[in-house]
């Protein structure tokens, strides 16, 4: 740990414009978003698309020019800083809008940038019969923004920033057709269950602020915690270790965003988002976003043993009760998602046993073969007239030859075939889960075999046997545009020849990728390679031989129930009574309990709370106020009896006097003179006598 | 005696004239009527000033504060016709007992 901050004290960064990688998204957003109707209306849908895809192919190109500027650098020295302004700085508390890249953040950006362009011109395509182009633009800008903010943030608050940004992106574009109620109720679902994520993660960062304020080394800026972590050490709170508390907290949110066990539910129904962003969003980048924040925090992670447990044991669980349902789902992109919530579970799995290397790398290798899957299913959609429904389609491979052999390879690459990218990272990451715990290592290899299989029984059913496509579709049944196929080709060609980045040194490779994270990573290897007892190559190659042969089990059993026949898919679903396909098809119920527990649960503590509100709360107000209504009375009584009576009684004694007074000056000059003449006979007289 | 005439009979007189005045402006309703009792009660004590200086042994004083009485009956009068005038300019009458518009 010392070694690794030292490394990067020395490597004081070298400062490059890395602002531009994030700006110019962000100025495609805002152009989109503000003016972008007028522009829709005034220039046709081309010019939205061609300066949302612009924009983002402009950030890719800033993205390769900081990359290679950093592999220029010396191994120890790559770091690249921008800092673009100072941003709050009250007591220990000092954060910047910085942005860092170091090689973990090149190869994010690289996918982000790289697959988020394709991701554009393929959705100019898919989008050709949609009015609100320009929000589809500026959102997908929006959100390359705010995920590159996250993954370039120099520290915690500027990463929250874009962990909350890609959350509210995810919301505007899974419900972008928002006239559909389900499509707004799954936005709101993806928002919620991501807020509880966030909560969680908030509170593991405010925690980690002030445990380290206690020993004066109070920062958020990664590289200064990877120097301030060690005071941690030995701390704790409610009985529990400090950095395992931490650790979990932004576990927890890490399983919000990433969709593992328990958070996953909204990233099914995430599916109602047009086909690109569940490729772009809820595939390649956005739900990996948990992955990359655990690898980046790596060493503050690997202070944590029981933390990096409970990843692995979610990461295997998820890997496998994702892929359980995923057999039996019948709308191609529920099977593709939960697939991904499979997926991401090998990368936890991998986080969890401290194969951060391995992690990234199979993040890289599945965001090129399921974002070809996501865009063949869309390409397939789309031909379809928006049919989701895999019994609804088959035999699609004469007619969309493009799509269906992009599609084939992605297929081939997630399900582990020797040769296609998937093979390599997710043997590194069984090989390196078999170190650990065989445990796992088995959950694991189960779950390959069902990929395989759910996979196949997809590219069979879409693509293979007869046609099963009804009505009017099927006369326009036509290979899509070369916008759509030209992203998937560029995939496809990813997902069978990236893995060649990282070839195991058992292979005879030289695993560049791993070489490549090295700085960011280092000390863990170096750990684990010593606990590992050096390399057991032969122990290796037998691993290996048995996933890929757990893979081609999965493939020949699809084969034989949806080509061949000659197993039917209901003596499956029959076993156990029908059980365990009942479990599997209704996905095991989740929703239906955490609608029924949680939300009930809610709804009834509200509805007991608003009773109390009516008659507790409300009787204490209204009684308080009766109380005091009464007592003005009272008073008001005074002051309007007495206080007024005096006021008035004077005034009326003094009216009743001069009304009498008055009648004495009648006016008349006759009358005064009596009065003064009878008034001096009576002076006279009285003075007589 | 040898005088029937004495002291009593211009007292006498000039109570006569004070009463006679006295009644008058008690009784008149014509405003100029009133004036003139107020002449007559002057002049009743224009007697009364006049026969004590005469059947006293002072000097003058009586004979000298009865001009002033006459003169000051004559700036008297001039102003009681003008306010009469006045009066009778926006009541057009001078029946003092229509003049109310003092009554309480």
């Amino acid at each position: 740990m010392l070694e690794t901050a030292a490394t990067h004290e020395a490597a004081a960064g070298v400062s490059y414009a890395l602002r531009w990688i994030v700006a110019l998204p962000l100025a495609g957003a805002a152009i989109n978003l503000i003016a972008g109707k007028r522009l829709q209306d005034a220039a046709g849908r081309t010019a939205v698309a061609v300066l949302g895809s612009a924009m983002s192919i402009a950030s890719f190109v800033c993205v390769v020019a900081a990359f290679l500027r950093l592999r220029s650098l010396p191994v120890d020295e790559r770091l690249l800083l921008d800092t673009v302004s100072s941003w709050i700085h009250i007591g220990d508390l000092d954060v910047s809008i910085a942005l860092a890249f170091d090689p973990l953040s090149a190869v994010m950006c690289l996918i982000i940038t790289g697959i988020g362009s394709l991701i554009h011109i393929y959705s100019y395509g898919y989008m050709d019969e949609d009015p609100a182009n320009w929000r589809f633009f500026g959102m997908l800008n929006l959100f390359l923004f705010c995920m590159l903010t996250l993954i370039l943030g120099d520290n915690m608050l500027v990463m929250f920033v874009g962990w909350e940004g890609v959350g509210l992106c995810s919301w505007g574009l899974i419900g972008f057709w928002h006239s559909d109620h389900t499509n707004t109720a799954a936005a709101n679902k993806a928002f919620l269950v991501n807020r509880i994520g966030d909560f969680a993660f908030l509170c593991g960062m405010f925690l980690l602020f002030w445990s380290l304020a206690d020993s004066g080394k109070a920062t958020l800026v990664f590289r200064e915690l990877a120097h301030a972590v060690p005071a941690l050490e030995g701390m704790t709170l409610w009985g529990m270790g400090v950095a395992t508390l931490v650790t979990l907290l932004l576990f927890v949110g890490a399983t919000g965003k990433s969709a593992q066990i328990p958070l996953y539910v909204w990233l099914p129904d995430a599916m109602a988002g047009p086909t690109p962003v569940s490729a772009l969003i809820h595939a390649a980048t956005m739900v990996t976003a948990g992955v990359y924040m655990i690898v980046r925090l790596n060493f503050l992670f690997s202070m944590a043993p029981f933390t990096m447990q409970v990843i692995t044991a979610v990461g295997a669980a998820t890997a496998f009760f994702a892929a359980t349902i995923g057999l039996s789902q019948h709308d191609i992109k529920k099977v593709l998602a939960y697939s991904t919530v499979s997926q991401l579970g090998y990368m936890f799995m991998a986080v969890g046993v401290g194969a951060y290397a391995a992690g990234i790398f199979h993040l890289l290798t599945h965001a090129f073969f399921k974002a070809c899957l996501f865009l063949g299913a869309g390409s397939v959609i789309h031909a379809l007239h928006h049919e989701q429904d895999m019994r609804r389609m088959g035999g699609l491979r004469s007619y969309m030859p493009v799509t269906f052999g992009t599609f084939l390879i992605s297929a081939l690459a997630i399900a582990g075939v020797p040769g296609f990218a998937g093979f390599f990272s997710k043997d590194e990451i069984l090989w390196r889960a078999f170190l650990a715990n065989p445990v796992i290592w088995a959950v694991g290899l189960a779950a390959a075999g069902m990929t395989a299989f759910y996979m196949f029984r997809a590219v069979f059913l879409t693509f293979a046997g007869e046609c099963r496509v009804e009505g009017h579709a099927r006369e326009h049944l036509h290979e899509s545009s070369w916008t759509m196929t030209l992203p998937l080709v560029v995939l496809a060609a990813g997902a069978a020849g990236a893995g060649y980045l990282g070839v195991p040194a058992a292979l005879g490779g030289a695993n560049h990728f791993e070489q490549w994270l090295a700085p960011v990573v280092e000390l863990e290897h170096a750990a684990l390679s010593h606990a590992a007892g050096g390399h057991d190559t032969t122990l290796e190659y037998v691993l290996m031989a048995l996933s890929v042969a757990t893979a081609g089990l999965g493939i020949l059993l699809a084969y034989l129930i949806y080509i061949r026949k000659s197993l039917s898919a209901a003596t499956f679903a029959a076993i156990g009574g029908g059980v365990p396909y009942r479990l599997s098809f209704n996905k095991y119920f989740v929703d239906e309990f955490y609608y029924g527990f949680f939300l009930n649960g809610v709804l009834s503590l509200s509805r007991a709370l608003a009773w109390i509100d009516l008659h507790v709360v409300d009787g204490i107000v209204n009684g308080a106020a009766r109380v005091v209504r009464i007592s003005s009375d009272f008073g008001g009584a005074i002051d309007h009896y007495v206080v007024d009576g005096l006021v008035n009684g004077t005034a009326t004694v003094v009216d009743r006097c001069g009304a009498a007074a008055r009648k004495l000056q009648t006016g008349g000059i006759n009358a005064y003179l009596y009065v003064l003449v009878l008034a001096v006979i009576l002076v006279l007289f009285s003075r007589a006598w | 005696m040898e005088s029937a005439i004495g002291l009593n009979h211009f007292l006498a007189v000039g109570l006569i004239l004070f009463c006679l005045g006295l009644f008058c402006v008690l009784t008149r309703r014509n405003a100029i009527g009133v004036l003139m009792g107020v002449e007559l009660i002057l002049n009743g004590a224009n007697v009364n000033y006049v026969a004590f200086s005469k059947y006293s042994a002072a000097a003058v004083d009586g004979q000298v504060f009865s001009v002033f009485v006459i003169m000051l009956a004559a700036a008297e009068a001039a102003i009681g016709l003008a306010l009469v005038l006045a009066i009778y300019r926006s009541f057009r009458a001078i029946d003092v007992s229509v003049m109310r518009t003092l009554r309480g």
